[in-house]
């Protein structure tokens, strides 16, 4: 992943509440710097989903909903390419593990398909360390 | 919240097919996702609507929770013998159920019209 030699025109680091409100506020101005780059309806709609995906997965599952808890995340977006660190508290997983959730014995299964999402709209989706910090990438498709 | 009000969702009754329009442009919020599958629960549990019609014409986004409610609801109409089918869905939120392979799982329309001629 190119984090250095990427012309990043907009960054934002933060430590906050593991609050999914505020953090959602906060992908919002992401987004807006997207709007404003004019990338396409679907590739905002991509971050936006797999980026969403990404929070719901920090708060609920790595932080268990502990506002006490905290998020530590970056988002930086070049005119071409938009990278977003997320990290929780929590004791992480491994991505491996996931079942596919498109087969057919599984399709009838109401969890497991954030992870699918992400990596489907995302360019480059990693997980490191124990698994509580990702890192997701979207190069823009036009 | 008085049991036949309904923050979600809008109602139309077509024939014998209840037509469900989301009202919501987001079905993201965890709490919103809670009450509307409660609502959409209830249509079938406790109202008996057993031919149901989702309209997502005015959805606009949604996450892979607000998929869980849906896959619920399907389960719950065919246990009880019903008919669910969704229409209207925009390129983006159809490539979700695409990319999931939830377009096998749903009898997806293109509008209610082809919906409705479908039951």
């Amino acid at each position: 992943m190119a984090l250095c030699g990427e012309n990043w025109t907009w960054h934002c680091d933060r430590v906050i509440p593991s609050d999914l409100a505020l953090a959602r506020r906060l992908l919002d101005e992401l987004l807006a710097r997207l709007e404003e780059l004019h990338w396409s309806c679907r590739d905002i709609f991509g971050v936006h989903l797999a980026v969403d995906e990404a929070l719901v997965n920090a708060v609920q599952h790595g932080n268990k909903r502990d506002v006490g808890k905290q998020l530590r995340f970056s988002w930086r977006v070049s005119p071409r390419k938009v990278r977003v660190e997320i990290i929780d508290e929590g004791p992480g997983f491994d991505p491996r593990c996931l079942p596919d959730p498109t087969v057919p014995e599984r399709l009838a299964c109401p969890n497991g398909r954030g992870v699918w999402l992400m990596k489907a709209f995302m360019t480059h989706v990693e997980y490191c360390g124990c698994g509580n910090h990702v890192v997701l990438e979207k190069e823009r498709s036009d | 919240m008085p049991a036949d009000t309904y923050l979600h969702v809008d109602l139309k009754d077509v024939g014998d097919v209840t037509v469900v329009r989301f009202r919501h442009h987001k079905i993201l919020d965890d709490i919103d996702i809670q009450e509307l599958g409660q609502e959409l629960f209830r249509l079938v549990e406790r109202d008996g609507r057993l031919r149901l019609l989702l309209d997502f014409s005015a959805v606009d986004f949604l996450s892979s929770a607000a998929l869980g409610k849906l896959i619920t609801l399907d389960k719950k109409v065919k246990a009880h013998g019903g008919t669910l089918k969704l229409s209207n869905i925009r390129p983006e939120i159809y490539e979700v159920f695409a990319i999931t392979n939830l377009n096998r799982l749903f009898d997806i329309r293109k509008d209610e019209a082809e919906a409705l001629a479908a039951f």
